[in-house]
């Protein structure tokens, strides 16, 4: 296999794993934890490569899923003492690990190989260099390997406890009431979230990790609105980010883990305004065509109302004090759908088809003619 | 917090008339519950038993421990003191035969999934764990759907129904876990009329079925109507019992002290005026 294509492998992988956890982060709201998380197991990994000597070896997997479980444990705890709230207790738990972590690195600098700089941004070229050898055989780079046994464990996680994940999200109260145990998979997630920092921060390094865990998921929650293609899109999208931050990192140069970050965030940016049912347009046009639906209601309650000395255009616009262009405009969609008629004296009436969809309208508000002169589209126009 | 007015909690023993020969255990008993979050007591000393088939309501103010009594009994918060038993045995070991409808604001409605998915929530327990639901689980989940007038809306994703639809998947979902005893948190909360005459008429179903429904509830012009045992509650108990006997004038003002409004207030004369014992 070509050092490139392993880099391209880690980094979908990468993104994978992230995107399998960070699906249900998102969904808890939690995406600050994922955060805290992935920077508060960095002690755990200077320890366990102070140990050993090595990035992603199996003790580095253990020691920093453990500080991660840790770092929630402790959040929880600080949280339920009631004298911080939920976003300060995170505040202040993680720093203090990641601080731990980038002292112990930074002191210790002269006697490992472990760099502060590749820690926090990751350095996912150096991959095809680190090799898994076994018995004499090269079986290739070891990040590609320990990110396959990560993202397959991820997948296994989601498969396994997907309807205990997707109830302890949705309903944790009715989750223990059943006795499906939330908290039990709430740690489970943790702990998953916690081996998968630390699995992907040799591709992306500590900070950027957050990029992966939440962005491509957040995308894909814009975009469906089932659970299981939700999971699907987000590994997609992650993936997507992957090769496509890779191509763009070629092209300028740059930081691979910085223009995976990049993708990701520009393919939110793509859902959050193009997503065809929760994008940022598609609510606008929405809203707008409610907005005309009830002015053109609105219009003809009116025009019913004044049967008796229908009104022109100026008066109708006067009436509700629309401009004239806005008048006109919506005047003559109801002419083209045939509920107004314009007579030859300019004046404004309802036609058959407009009369029936003003007692529509007036049912479906449930007050048809109660003939109290509080509503002001019962007045009569003026100038009659 | 106010002192609350002491008052000697009056509680009627179930009615040994109607029950059978055998004396079959209470629905729920609660013995000198006390449940405090910190240091502030948010239930002291409650005591009382509900007998089976009954619809009982909860009532009392805002903060008088309403959901936390609920959540009590279910287990879900620590107990401070005192026991609670269901059917004669502790709450963990009859989870199998309760139902639960949470608030409508506890859960967040953009999740994405739909109002099938959500109702077949309800009988993850009975799968157990690993096990995923197939389709006689669907088929049960879609009948409850048409019990509550929502079988046309079974694939609709749960944020796009209005709040009486989201109650009644809710409802659904409860129906489908065919529990013997059903806790609702404020299930007539903010729901329209149709949605309203829906639940009434579910709930009597339950009755006549023989399950017993606990529901915390604030509109207390329904209450006669709707139930037939009530829990007047303010961080103590104030009455327990058949709701001709414990509902009265005297009782809801320990309850509400002063607090009653206006419309309560207007329904309290015409309880006053001694109509209505039904």
């Amino acid at each position: 296999m070509s050092a490139e294509w392993a880099i391209v492998l880690t980094a979908v992988l990468t993104a994978a794993a992230c995107a399998l956890v960070g699906t249900f982060l998102v969904l808890r709201q939690m995406a600050l934890l994922g955060d805290a998380i992935s920077h508060a197991v960095l002690p755990g990994i200077a320890v366990a490569f102070l140990l050993t000597g090595r990035l992603n070896s199996l003790p580095m997997l253990l020691g920093a899923g453990a500080v991660g479980l840790v770092t929630v444990a402790l959040i929880e705890a600080l949280y339920r003492t009631r004298r911080v709230a939920a976003d300060s207790a995170i505040g202040v738990v993680f720093p203090a690990l990641f601080a731990l972590g980038v002292l112990l690195i930074t002191t210790q600098a002269g006697r490992v190989h472990l760099d502060a700089e590749c820690v926090l941004y990751g350095e996912i070229a150096f991959v095809p260099f680190n090799r898994l050898v076994w018995g004499g055989t090269d079986l290739g780079p070891r990040a590609l390997w320990v990110l396959g046994a990560v993202t397959l464990l991820n997948a296994a996680l989601v498969t396994l406890c997907w309807k205990e994940l997707k109830v302890g999200t949705f309903d944790p109260t009715l989750a223990a009431a059943l006795g499906l145990a939330p908290g039990l998979v709430h740690y489970l997630l943790m702990g998953a979230v916690s081996v998968t920092t630390v699995a992907a921060f040799e591709s992306v390094g500590a900070i950027l990790v957050v990029a992966l865990l939440i962005v491509p998921a957040a995308t894909a929650h814009l975009l469906t609105e089932r659970l299981g293609r939700m999971v699907v899109l987000a590994v997609a999208a992650g993936g997507l980010a992957a090769v496509g931050g890779y191509g763009l990192a070629r092209v300028w140069d740059a930081s691979v883990a910085g223009c995976m970050a990049l993708a990701a965030g520009v393919l939110f940016a793509g859902a959050w305004l193009l997503a065809p049912r929760q994008g940022v347009l598609a609510r606008r046009l929405e809203h707008a065509r409610r907005v005309r639906q009830l002015a053109g209601d609105l219009l003809l309650t009116h025009l019913a109302a004044a049967d008796e000395c229908p009104p022109g255009v100026p008066a109708v616009a006067a009436h509700f004090r629309w401009r004239a262009r806005r008048t006109r405009r919506l005047l003559d969609e109801l002419a083209a759908r045939n509920l107004v008629a314009r007579g030859p004296d300019n004046l404004l009436r309802l036609t058959a088809a407009g009369r029936q969809r003003v007692a529509d309208f007036q049912d479906r508000r449930g007050q048809r003619h109660s003939g109290n002169g509080g509503d002001p589209t019962e007045r009569p126009a003026a100038g009659c | 917090m106010k002192p609350v007015p002491q008052m000697p909690a009056q509680t009627v023993a179930p009615p040994t008339a109607t029950s059978g020969p055998t004396a079959s255990p209470p629905a729920v008993e609660v013995h000198d519950l006390t449940v405090a979050y910190h240091t502030q007591p948010v239930l002291w000393d409650v005591d009382f038993a509900l007998p089976p088939g009954r619809l009982v309501a909860v009532i009392g103010p805002n903060g008088a421990g309403k959901s936390t009594l609920l959540k009590a009994i279910l287990g879900l918060v620590p107990l401070t003191a005192g026991w609670v038993e269901i059917f004669g045995r502790p709450p963990r070991e009859q989870r199998a035969r309760i139902g639960y409808v949470p608030q409508r604001e506890s859960v967040d409605w953009d999740f994405p999934t739909d109002a099938l998915d959500v109702v077949l929530m309800g009988l993850y327990g009975r799968l157990g764990w690993f096990r995923r639901p197939g389709r006689r689980e669907r088929e049960r989940a879609l009948n409850a759907l048409a019990q509550v007038g929502m079988a046309a809306f079974a694939r609709r994703q749960i944020g796009q129904l209005s709040g009486g639809q989201q109650q009644r998947v809710f409802l659904a979902r409860a129906l489908v876990q065919d529990a013997a005893l059903y806790f609702m948190d404020e299930p007539f909360a903010g729901v329209d009329a149709a949605t309203e005459r829906t639940i009434a008429g579910l709930l009597r179903e339950l009755r006549s079925a023989g399950k017993t429904v606990v529901a915390v509830h604030h509109d207390l012009q329904t209450v006669r109507e709707y139930f037939d045992w009530v829990v007047l509650l303010n961080l103590r108990l104030v009455a327990a019992g058949p709701v001709e006997q414990v509902f009265t004038p005297e009782n809801l003002h320990t309850t509400y002290g002063g607090r009653l409004p206006v419309l309560t207030q207007a329904a309290e004369t015409r309880l006053r005026r001694g109509t209505g014992s039904d």
